[in-house]
């Protein structure tokens, strides 16, 4: 199917009389998800934005319920999100995030019913990447600037157009709902020589590399890994698959609310026990940790590697600490 | 001799000689206008290190709490941060050696895209006072002063305070210059309450503007401690997120060094400098106080003068 890119807000104002509609909007100059009423506010011509999508499914801080005590009992009140979501114009690195944080919220320990739920009711609208930035690695992450997994629909970018197809059945019964026309046999094969051809340069070779880390734990690399690293979370909180959060109760006298924010193993808290011991007691255990997380742990476990190639660390840390040159040591090291 | 060549030299000697342990400094950034603080550690190493217009970060950072000898190669506002941390107990002074380097000021990687219509940089070069820069489809050349950041541009100390030995000639400083501040002081409560929610309202929270800043050292910071909870630990309240930076900024009264290294590392783009220096130029005016531009003036919080002005007390 096609669709012309001036036909884009329309459809985006209509749906969002129905549905939530979350899409990137350029807000004091960042690209960043928000939900929109009106379609002329989503903004498709963006490389990346600021922060992931998985704050969609599994937001910065979200309440997961509040209560009250009284003479009578304790009141609870889940907050369990429901509302029917579409997510247009998602990058594949981003979609491919949530991917693997399917794996997080549920499996053979855990079941996440408020990441669950978001998930059950959100329809993703991936978009490909026709200019992958120089810092973008996708290619080399089981994702590509074209990748489909995880996308209900998906668009290609034509220039005047979208080539769209769809993906799921979830997706494929919106498109019926649109009534758009027929792609022809041209503008098909305009869209899959984008989809073969588009690569993301900023290339890395992770094959044996999970293996190599898992026999390095003791590997003096480790001693000078972290140390320009400011000990800061820019790159976990604003990486799509980091995931790690901390619970909280916020309370002033009966009332009060159980709160889940994002933390981060670059934080010292995140590991400080309550006897006052830390396990990970300063940057060369918690860098260790996120690589060995990412590409070694998630591996293990999950047979998948914890990044997509969406190079958001690469531009964001203050200090210029490359992930893709600490796994290039990796590999280069004996 | 360049400043860079220069620097490997003087690193190179110092680590031969074995007059230090480490040499913390820069080396070339993975990406085009990006520098990357490094640690050489042999003669060898040393050769790596460089000295150009995106050496932004303050090394300050790496140089507190060490029992080695460092030397250090530092920029004014570097020093500045050493200067105070030396007063403050924080750098042993006796294994510090100081490389200064006068800074023309460094470059803004978020002005530059803005300049550029934030279209992909894949090459620059610096050729003295002009930037070209090249990208896909685009050639364009822009002119360093206009992309300096703003604690560049209002700098007083481009030659470092204190050092060892200064590379290259020591530039001339500029009249203190608060424009900014005042014209923030000019608007009115409502307006600047709605100017730092807006700032505010952009945090997640990632603490790189704590952890970039030299001066930011709390063996506990008040956000991380959870019996109290001083204050709610998620981003979502613009409220919370701004006590933060209140606490932040009181804490460095009369100690920020106006580095605007916080600003430097946020990754939202958070207008951090002006309340920072807000309290920078409060302090200079209220007590005539300045920190880390001198070895010898104490802190202007641990010190009382009969001239210090108390209309502010009960």
């Amino acid at each position: 199917m096609i669709i012309n890119k001036n036909e884009i807000a329309g459809i985006l104002t209509k749906l969002a009389e129905e549905y939530r509609v979350i899409a990137p909007v350029k807000k004091d100059g960042l690209v960043q998800y928000a939900a929109i009423k009106n379609g002329e506010e989503a903004c498709l011509d963006y490389a990346n934005t600021k922060k992931p999508g998985k704050e969609i499914l599994f937001p910065q801080s979200e309440e997961l319920f509040n209560y009250t005590v009284s003479a009578e009992g304790v009141r609870m009140q889940d907050n369990v999100d429901k509302e029917a979501t579409i997510v247009f114009g998602m990058r594949p690195c981003d979609v491919k995030s949530l991917v693997l944080l399917d794996n997080v919220f549920k499996n053979d320990q855990y079941t996440d019913v408020y990441y669950l739920t978001r998930r059950a009711n959100t329809l993703i609208v991936g978009l490909g990447c026709n200019e992958p930035a120089s810092t973008c690695f996708c290619t080399s992450m089981a994702c590509g600037p074209f990748a489909k997994e995880g996308s209900d629909i998906f668009l290609t970018d034509l220039g005047e157009t979208y080539f769209i197809e769809g993906i799921s059945d979830k997706g494929k019964e919106l498109l019926a709902k649109l009534g758009l026309s027929a792609a022809s046999e041209e503008q098909k094969a305009a869209a899959a020589k984008l989809q073969t051809e588009t690569k993301a340069d900023g290339s890395i070779n992770i094959e044996g590399l999970a293996e190599k880390l898992g026999g390095m734990f003791e590997h003096p690399f480790w001693d000078s890994l972290h140390e320009k690293c400011l000990g800061c979370a820019a790159c976990t909180y604003l990486c799509p698959t980091c995931h790690c959060f901390d619970i909280a109760d916020e309370a002033k006298d009966c009332e009060g609310c159980r709160v889940r924010n994002w933390d981060a193993c670059m934080f010292p808290l995140f590991t400080l026990h309550g006897s006052g011991h830390n396990p990970r007691p300063g940057g060369k255990a918690r860098w260790r940790q996120r690589l060995m997380h990412k590409f070694n742990y998630f591996v293990e476990r999950y047979n998948a590697t914890a990044c997509v190639g969406c190079g958001r660390c690469i531009k964001n840390c203050p200090v210029n600490l490359d992930i893709r040159q600490a796994l290039a040591e990796v590999r280069a090291l004996d | 001799m360049n400043t860079t060549e220069k620097i490997r030299e003087i690193a190179k000697q110092l680590l031969t000689d074995k007059k230090v342990d480490l040499v913390v400094g820069f080396a070339q950034g993975s990406l085009p206008l990006r520098s990357t603080p490094y640690f050489a550690r042999t003669p060898e190493q040393a050769d790596n290190l460089i000295w150009s217009a995106t050496c932004e970060n303050n090394l300050a950072n790496f140089v507190r709490k060490r029992s080695d000898k460092v030397a250090v190669i530092a920029k004014g506002c570097d020093v500045r941060a050493m200067v105070a941390l030396i007063k403050e107990g924080q750098i042993n002074k006796d294994n510090l050696t100081i490389i200064g380097v006068p800074c023309q000021g460094m470059i803004d990687r978020k002005q530059v895209c803005e300049a550029i219509g934030c279209q992909e940089i894949l090459e620059a070069t610096d050729n003295g006072n002009e930037l070209i820069l090249k990208g896909k489809g685009f050639e364009k050349t822009l002119a360093k002063e206009d992309v300096m950041f703003v604690s560049c541009k209002t700098c007083q100390y481009n030659t470092p305070v204190i050092f060892d030995e200064l590379i290259g000639e020591a530039l001339p400083g500029k009249e203190a210059n608060y424009d900014d501040i005042a014209a923030f002081e000019a608007l009115s409560p409502a307006e600047r309450n709605a100017y730092i929610a807006k700032e505010m309202s952009k945090c997640i929270r990632c603490y790189a503007c704590r952890q970039a800043c030299p001066m930011c050292y709390c063996s506990e910071c008040f956000v991380d401690c959870g019996a109290p909870a001083w204050i709610g630990k998620g981003a979502q309240r613009v409220d919370d997120n701004a006590l933060f930076q209140t606490v932040r900024v009181l804490h460095l009264a009369g100690r920020c060094v106006d580095c605007g290294a916080c600003e430097r590392a946020c990754p939202m783009g958070i207008k951090l400098s002006l309340l920072n220096r807000k309290m920078v130029k409060d302090v200079k005016e209220l007590y005539g106080a300045e920190a880390g531009v001198n070895l010898t003036d104490p802190p202007a919080l641990n010190t009382h003068k009969f001239e210090d002005k108390e209309d502010f007390m009960l």
